[in-house]
């Protein structure tokens, strides 16, 4: 009998208590208004902007919980096929395969990016100058020596020590990689047909950092190397970052204002919204363009990824289809002033614009949802 | 044991008859105990817990199957001999570099873990007073509990630019015409790795040593000790007399080693290829490519070839942990052997 009591006093104790949490929740949440959930998932780059929007939205409407997982940019497009979220968030576009896969998705850019190219050398004070090309000759092993002549042409000031390269990149599968490699491979002819671009690549050359404090990490304990890390990593660790020519032959440093001149080039070329973006790169759009004067040439979007017609989720209904439409439209209209704060590049008006006509376009069985 | 024997001998012998009743009694006792509800109960329920072992490993192997049909069926042996790892342009997958970048690093591991494992076995074992043997074996079983991650932060920050400025630099300015010590130098890499995981299976190995130390019967010791042994003689006695336990200690921290992810990746330098240059080249493992590239594999056949190496990882994981087991059976038979002499 005392063993008994011994296991049977616990377990009404703990039925007890859970039971009690539950009641208390239960009777905390005001019963006028049902709660609704949306569940996202995907990149880690747009997390700390998102998560911010999902407060504030909270904030103003207290009946719409958000959920986002940041469990990269792969995973999310994977579950958004899969349907078991209801929006996802990617560093890159789908492509052809994926969006054949994960027919009818919308791509909304929520925001913008881009990649800073940092590095360790002692003895110059000076901002490095580079140029897409010798960018492209680093990461492949052409250029291995801080004082490569191509280097010296284009930083004839700086005093550019004899020692070799090191090259440091990440080794974790990344938006960031994506977007490094596609710029690489627009510049390059030798990159784009033996390295190419996506979230990991074969690199020929180089040591791998897991995730940006691990490439920040190798960079900033050794002397003479170089790497590429988010834009905004590298301005809240107060790491050196060096400028880069664009095709208006102007060097460029990464910052807000280079980024939205970037993205704001980029907005004319933007298909609708539910036709397939997989061409969609503003690194692509602007590498030719002789025009793009003050934009950084590595530069990209983050989209939100929704289906047009969101019955065919499942658990779907038109009170949250609803909720999910319009926190979408306030993340790219109010949401976008907490942007700058944070780091983030606050949208352009004429992607504003083209986003207004993509979110006007989701539906629940055929009913459009926004309505302003 | 003789008791019980007579108690036999006793059920056999229906010549006495209130030996005979009592002994029926107690067998009628015995036969309701059997089938007595609870105790079926019970030893159905841990059937069902045990067979839910069996069960958890063969869904593995089908999980891991059945994810990484798609990369066997297009590489088939290839998968395991082939050098190149290319996501990108080919969709290539080899993970012969991984897989010796593994064996490689936890040999190190093993090379510089295994002389220290042992020696805080015997101090703990033979030389420590009891108290401060207590002290201190808790201290190293402490060590097993730190989250890899955590010594991959202290390899990043504290252990790289240490061993760089006041162990590699100094070494490579002395042996740099060894092909081992030459190259770059950066702190992280293979040695490195080596040297993270090295106190990473420290606490596992010595503790299963100083077991298998202890369990060393003393007569071993008296009788070294009364031919005049010194004690590092009787340490070698003790040593060798416990060797199949210690091999099972160190396989057992190979098993670790080779698992091993967090604390790797963060500090080998993740470089895909065949055989680095030197012991500071950096150079990748399976487990760190798997945690590395899991989540952004973005098409079926690149998930199902980083599925095939966690595969390749678990039969490779597997035929250590048999290996294991095999040897300490070994060292029981001979520890039961001896005792029945």
């Amino acid at each position: 009998m005392r063993t008994a009591y011994k296991i049977i006093i616990p377990i009404v104790a703990i039925a007890i208590i859970v039971t009690s949490v539950f009641a208390y929740q239960y009777l905390s949440t005001p019963q006028t208004q049902q709660t609704i959930t949306l569940n996202g998932a995907g990149a880690t780059f747009p997390f700390p902007l998102i998560d911010k929007w999902i407060a504030e939205y909270h904030k103003i409407k207290s009946n719409v919980q958000v959920n986002y997982q940041s469990i990269g940019s792969g995973g999310g497009i994977r579950q958004h096929t899969a349907k078991t979220v209801q929006f996802a968030a990617s560093d890159a576009p789908l492509t052809e395969q994926q969006f054949t896969n994960a027919s009818n998705t919308l791509h909304i850019p929520m925001t913008i990016g881009g990649v800073a190219i940092t590095y360790n050398l002692p003895g110059v004070s000076q901002k490095l100058k580079f140029t897409g090309e010798v960018l492209a000759d680093i990461f492949i092993g052409n250029v291995t020596k801080w004082n490569d002549s191509k280097l010296i042409s284009l930083n004839p000031d700086a005093n550019l020590p004899n020692q070799g390269i090191i090259v440091v990149h990440r080794s974790d599968g990344s938006g960031t990689t994506f977007v490094f490699t596609n710029y690489l491979s627009d510049v390059s002819q030798q990159w784009k047909l033996t390295v190419g671009k996506s979230t990991s690549v074969n690199w020929p050359v180089g040591l791998g950092g897991k995730g940006n404090e691990g490439v920040a990490g190798i960079v900033s304990q050794n002397p003479y190397t170089i790497g590429y890390v988010e834009f905004i990593y590298a301005k809240n660790n107060n790491l050196p970052w060096g400028s880069v020519r664009n095709s208006a032959g102007e060097f460029i440093e990464p910052s807000l204002d280079s980024f939205t001149k970037a993205a704001s080039f980029a907005a004319v070329t933007l298909p609708r919204g539910d036709q397939s973006w997989s061409t969609v790169s503003i690194i692509d759009s602007i590498v030719n363009n002789t025009q793009a004067t003050g934009a950084y040439p590595i530069t990209s979007f983050s989209y939100f990824l929704v289906y047009k017609e969101l019955n065919v989720l499942p658990n779907m209904d038109i009170t949250s289809a609803k909720a999910l439409v319009d926190f979408l439209w306030w993340t790219i209209h109010d949401g976008q002033n907490y942007s700058a704060d944070l780091a983030y590049v606050p949208l352009p008006q004429e992607i504003r614009t083209h986003n207004e006509a993509t979110i006007l376009m989701i539906a629940f069985n055929g009913e459009q949802l926004y309505q302003s | 044991m003789k008791t019980h024997r007579v108690r036999e001998n006793a059920v056999k012998s229906p010549e006495n008859p209130t030996i005979f009743i009592h002994n029926l009694i107690v067998r009628i006792r015995r036969t309701m105990k059997k089938f007595s509800k609870g105790d079926n109960l019970f030893k159905l329920l841990t059937a069902v817990i045990a067979s839910s072992i069996f069960l958890i490993l063969g869904l593995m192997i089908y999980e891991l199957t059945v994810g990484s049909r798609l990369s066997i069926q297009r590489f088939g042996i290839e998968f395991l001999v082939g050098t190149k790892w290319d996501p990108a342009i080919t969709q290539v997958f080899g993970a012969l570099p991984l897989i010796l970048g593994t064996l490689v690093t936890s040999a190190i591991a093993l090379l510089i873990g295994v002389p220290i494992s042992l020696g805080i076995g015997l101090a703990l074992s033979e030389f420590s007073p009891k108290r401060f043997g207590f002290a201190f074996s808790f201290l190293v079983e402490l060590l097993a509990a730190v989250p890899s991650v955590i010594y991959g932060l202290w390899g990043i920050f504290t252990l790289i630019p240490f061993l760089r400025n006041n162990v590699y630099l100094p070494l490579q300015a002395m042996f740099g015409f060894f092909p081992l010590f030459s190259g770059l130098v950066y702190g992280g890499g293979v040695l490195t790795a080596g040297i993270v995981l090295a106190i990473m299976i420290i606490p596992t190995i010595s503790a299963i040593s100083r077991d298998a130390f202890s369990a060393v019967p003393n007569t071993q010791r008296e009788a070294m000790i009364s031919l005049g042994a010194t004690k590092w003689e009787t340490a070698k006695t003790v040593m060798s007399y416990a060797r199949t336990g210690v091999i099972g200690a160190i396989i057992l921290g190979l098993g670790r080693a080779i698992g091993e992810t967090m604390a790797v990746t963060m500090v080998i330098g993740n470089k895909f290829q065949l055989l680095p240059t030197s012991l500071f080249d950096a150079w990748y493992t399976m487990s760190a490519i798997i945690a590395n590239e899991f989540t952004e594999a973005t098409y079926d056949l690149y998930v199902s070839a980083l599925i095939e190496v966690g595969l390749t990882l678990f039969f490779i994981a597997l035929i250590i942990n048999v290996l294991a087991r095999l040897i300490v059976w070994r060292s029981l038979k001979l520890v039961r052997g001896i005792a029945r002499e």
